[in-house]
């Protein structure tokens, strides 16, 4: 967690090919005879994987220090509780 | 080096521990932050109403993906192009920076013009096809209000690294300003990736 200017800097050009991966195999996925509930959780995982990735390299989350992470990471949580709190609009009891 | 660290102190006298780097990264971090939960309250909306309707097509039939596809390539591109446009002023290459800035506000500009030949197209020939129109399903609804609200900050990114370019060419901003316009433009290539997820694939 050194400060910005001193972390070495990270090979973007490999992260471009990991996002161009992940991205072809997103529109295979859904050419793929899957089950809906699998097909979900693939696509969801590698969107998150893809977001992860932009954040940690390109944003260089990955050499920031504790406080950038907390500001980063609470939207993440907000949105879980506002999922949370819809939820019984959609399955009324 | 402390003469310089002194320099530093004497320019922003209220530099805090919390981000040595510098105020304007904190300012954008938190900018996106909030900025992050406007568009994630937009998707989880989109998602619920989405699962919540009876009716729903399968947006990659109406929609098609094949431009998408490209426009998701050209933003990763324009994502790599920035942070080599940052590698390039951090070694004083101006000419990089030029180049590479340069080809991030392109790669911006063709998405732009990509997305209102999408737009135009699916709402004069592909949504009434299968029956919708510009207002009347939320199918239509959720889509127009993510992707132009995702459109807009496109915008609003290439006009932010047209106006640093200018400056940096004029000697008036650095590194650290080309790391913060990159830091938006990262989140508005990291939105889309989700978008291009929820909206489009699934």
């Amino acid at each position: 967690m050194a400060t910005t200017g001193a972390h070495a800097e990270p090979n973007y050009i490999a992260v471009f090919w990991w996002l161009l991966a992940l991205t072809i195999l997103e529109i295979a996925v859904i050419y793929m005879p899957f089950t809906r509930l699998v097909v979900v959780i693939l696509l969801v995982g590698l969107a998150l994987t893809k977001a992860m990735l932009v954040a940690l390299y390109f944003m260089h989350l990955k050499f920031e220090r504790l406080t950038l992470w907390i500001i980063a990471l609470t939207p993440l949580i907000l949105c879980v509780f506002l999922i949370l709190m819809l939820t019984p609009d959609i399955f009324p009891s | 080096m402390s003469e310089v660290a002194v320099m530093h102190h004497a320019v922003e006298p209220a530099e805090s521990p919390l981000t040595p780097e510098s105020w304007g990264k904190l300012g954008m971090w938190i900018f996106l932050a909030a900025d992050a939960m406007s568009f994630g309250s937009l998707i989880v909306g989109y998602g619920i109403l989405r699962y919540a309707s009876t009716k729903w097509p399968v947006p990659s039939e109406v929609l098609g993906i094949n431009l998408t596809a490209f426009m998701t390539f050209l933003l990763i591109c324009s994502s790599v192009t920035m942070v080599l446009s940052l590698s390039a002023i951090s070694r004083g290459d101006m000419r990089g920076l030029k180049k590479f800035l340069g080809l991030t506000i392109l790669g911006g500009l063709i998405f732009l013009g990509c997305q209102a030949y999408e737009w135009t197209h699916l709402i004069t020939e592909r949504l009434p096809e299968f029956g919708f129109s510009f207002s009347t399903h939320l199918f239509a609804t959720t889509f127009f209000i993510l992707t132009g609200f995702h459109g807009m900050h496109v915008t609003g990114g290439v006009i932010y690294n047209s106006a640093v370019l200018v400056a940096c060419l004029r000697g008036r901003y650095g590194a650290k300003h080309v790391e913060i316009a990159g830091l938006y433009w990262h989140f508005v290539d990291l939105v889309w990736i989700l978008i291009f997820t929820f909206v489009y694939l699934l």
